[in-house]
């Protein structure tokens, strides 16, 4: 690339002006990014979800328990391997400026149902042990500044009054899309001090072969459909997935402003790049005069298109990247394992190179067309 | 003196495309920054909708929303017999207990996949007086007693077998529909309304969530707030009902305003960007004509003035074509799960003449800032180089 210095030359001209181009490349593929980035994130937690993992909750809907009773009906059922359950506490913590997700889980088959929540041995079976214990997520430690052995009182808003945890383990979730900011304690605990026998939220179940969940999950519901409250099952996959619904419109909203804000963006550089080309004519025509051929005038101009667009792409891009990579942005909670993945990425790449192409290919075949007398004959 | 207007009009249809460009690229903005708002206004709007200043809503001590609340019948009963109860016409109390119940529902015409929470509202007769605003729009309220419910105007819109006339099946039944009903463009729209008798033993509930009443004198709520948190029998949190479902808008109607704000803010940095260019180049292109302008004797403040309000008026143009381009959105109806209480509210957006107005006010500024520094610029060329 010989004549690089000259584009490069080119380039620093007009420094305000290819700086201001550059930038708001730079800050419209951050915004698209960031905008798909929420699309991924909610679809990858529908997706979530492992084969041999099934969740039964009460047919009437979510919010209605189980009796638990039903652990060793569950237990017994053909297919299934192992049963725990969970209840939804929905406490609060100090002013409730940052909400996280409490349950009450019976521990040992809860750790064992999920793998995915690691915490080191000790503390595992210390949680197990202790009543009153909780464990907690690796962020909360970030957020409240929380320590091991520490006491924790939240406020009950569906079981009146103040519960006190003693923090004895703090986990790390080993997949992302698992949130790291919730905390877990016994769900005997929460028997023993509502008085109230014993209702589980939901159950989870690990079945032995994946293939077989439909006839397992029918198989269970069948069992309880005439009984005090019927069971829906599915799979765990299904079951979260019915909570990325719950958002609804959302994902096409964001999609649909990413586009636009992509679009609007990119006309306005493009245009600006086009009009800054135009002003060069007079230069073409002195530069084919000294003898480049009009293929090289061609590769000039869109490779001054495509540097700028480059530049805008990796700052804009590489910025959402690293910026929520190294901010360890969840977004409250709400969106946990919010990364920009390869596919957002590639998009995004895709775009900067249609915009290299919209804005350099009418200046470059001008240049590459420029009839040098005429184009001179305006040179004073 | 003043550089006529007609010279920057004809200098601007001198570079149609560019001019266009950029205007299509503002009114972008401007379109997403009004849409983002109208959609924070008209969830917030449906849900401050929902509650009344004459109305008192009371729940469990330290329940934070109707469906973590609970209250039995005893603490009902002595609610009921307040004296902070205004009488309804018939002399019994406006006050109506009810139970907040949340059903899976599949959204219409989506896969059965797609489930929303929906609220079904157990309530007394006369909740049809205590809340506001409510008009049924077809069929006759459902009569206490029997398996009769009545649908909001937004949730039969979304729902399939919401039709006055046919029978929608939850809590392992069927229910017949026999009314819809409006609220005032309030959350109410999004629930399935019937007689809290009737709920209780379908959904295994032995009291109700919350109850809400008319309160005698409206003024007097401090006082009605203080007798019955204070009744030892009670243990209850009593609200201002308007007061408490603003408040269940706010954790959502705050992500969106920051969300539109963000957005919109870094759009209009990427669109000023885009306006500085378009106009830096507007100037290098004019060089010859502003150096004859100033040779002719107009002041460099007139040649300045002249080129901002030459970058407004594209941004101007972007700003109504915005505006164009959001207008068909008014009034649409979209729906998410409102965290706070989760349940699916159904929202429209609401664009209002201050929200057309905050967009072409944000073009102007975005044409004005865009302009200053090449309009700068061009009133402080030397007028010798610039004829050469």
């Amino acid at each position: 690339m010989k004549y690089f210095h000259l584009v490069l030359a080119n380039l620093g001209r007009h420094k305000r002006r290819t700086l201001l181009t550059i930038a708001s490349v730079a800050l419209a593929l951050f915004l698209f990014a960031s905008l798909r980035t929420v699309v991924t994130t909610l679809a990858a937690a529908a997706q979530f979800g492992s084969a041999r993992r099934l969740v039964s909750t009460n047919a009437t809907g979510i919010v209605f328990p189980l009796p638990l009773s039903y652990a060793n009906k569950l237990q017994a059922t053909p297919g299934v391997e192992a049963v725990s359950w969970a209840n939804w506490f929905g406490g609060r913590y100090g002013d409730n400026k940052r909400f996280f997700a409490q349950f009450a889980v019976d521990p040992a088959s809860y750790l064992e149902m999920y793998p995915e929540i690691a915490l080191p041995e000790d503390q595992k079976q210390a949680f197990i042990r202790e009543r009153s214990s909780a464990i907690i997520g690796r962020r909360l430690v970030d957020i409240f500044g929380w320590k091991l052995g520490q006491d924790v009182t939240i406020q009950g808003t569906i079981y009146p009054g103040d519960w006190t945890f003693t923090i004895r383990g703090i986990y790390t979730p080993t997949d992302a899309v698992i949130n790291d900011d919730m905390m877990l304690f016994q769900h005997e605990y929460l028997e023993e001090r509502t008085g109230r026998p014993g209702q589980a939220g939901w159950y989870v179940l690990r079945i032995d072969d994946g293939d077989k969940s439909a006839s397992i999950a029918k198989g269970i519901d069948d069992q309880f459909r005439n009984s005090n409250a019927a069971t829906k099952t599915g799979t765990e996959q299904a079951f979260n997935a019915s909570f990325a619904t719950m958002w609804g419109n959302v994902s096409l909203l964001m999609g649909t402003i990413g586009m636009a804000v992509v679009f609007a963006i990119l006309l306005v550089t493009a245009n600006a790049m086009m009009m800054s080309a135009r002003e060069r004519t007079r230069e073409v025509a002195v530069l084919k005069t000294i003898g480049f051929t009009d293929r090289t005038l061609f590769g000039l101009v869109m490779l001054e298109a495509g540097l700028i667009a480059g530049i805008g792409a990796v700052l804009g891009l590489g910025g959402a990247k690293l910026l929520y990579k190294s901010t360890n942005f969840n977004a409250g909670g709400f969106l946990p394992g919010f990364d920009v993945t390869t596919s957002t990425l590639a998009i995004g790449a895709g775009v900067t190179l249609l915009l290299m192409l919209a804005s350099g290919l009418v200046p470059a075949v001008r240049a590459a067309r420029l009839p040098v007398v005429q184009a001179l004959r305006r040179v004073e | 003196m003043k550089i006529p207007l007609i010279y920057n009009l004809r200098s601007v249809m001198q570079r149609p495309t560019s001019t266009a460009f950029t205007a299509i690229g503002i009114g972008l903005v401007v379109a997403v920054f009004i849409g983002m708002l109208a959609l924070a206004n008209g969830f917030r709007a449906a849900l401050t909708r929902t509650g009344s200043d004459r109305n008192a809503l009371v729940l469990r001590r330290g329940a934070d929303s109707e469906l973590s609340s609970g209250l039995d019948r005893e603490a009902v009963s002595i609610l009921a017999a307040s004296s902070h109860v205004a009488p309804g016409p018939d002399g019994r109390p406006l006050f109506s207990a009810e139970s907040y119940l949340l059903i899976p529902l599949s959204r219409r015409g989506a896969d059965t996949n797609t489930v929303a929470n929906v609220v079904v509202r157990g309530v007394a007769a006369a909740a049809w007086q205590v809340r506001q605003n409510l008009v049924i729009t077809e069929g006759q309220a459902p009569v206490p007693g029997r398996n009769e419910v009545c649908v909001g105007r937004t949730m039969a819109l979304k729902f399939p077998n919401t039709d006055v006339g046919q029978a929608l099946r939850f809590g392992g039944r069927d229910w017949a529909v026999v009314c819809h009903f409006t609220a005032g463009g309030s959350s109410f729209e999004s629930e399935v309304w019937g007689d809290a008798e009737q709920f209780q033993p379908v959904f295994r509930r032995q009291g109700f969530s919350s109850a809400s009443f008319r309160l005698a004198d409206p003024a007097a709520f401090e006082e009605a707030e203080r007798a019955l948190e204070a009744d030892q029998r009670l243990q209850v949190d009593v609200y201002r009902e308007a007061a408490f479902y603003a408040e269940q808008s706010e954790v959502l109607g705050r992500i969106l305003e920051i969300l539109a704000f963000l957005i919109t803010s870094i759009m209009a940095v990427g669109a000023i960007f885009g306006a500085v260019n378009t106009m830096y180049a507007a100037v290098a292109a004019r060089a010859p004509e502003i150096a004859v302008l100033l040779t002719l004797g107009f002041h460099p403040r007139s040649v300045l003035l002249s080129f901002l309000v030459e970058s407004a008026l594209i941004a101007l143009v972007g700003g109504v074509l915005g505006i164009l381009l959001v207008l068909p959105v008014n009034g649409m109806v979209t729906s998410t799960t409102n965290w706070a209480s989760f349940s699916e509210i159904a929202f429209s957006f609401r664009i209002t003449p201050a929200l057309l107005l905050s967009g072409v006010v944000f073009a102007a500024v975005m044409g004005t800032l865009g302009g200053f520094f090449p309009a700068w610029r061009a009133a402080r060329r030397p007028v010798v180089q610039a004829l050469r």
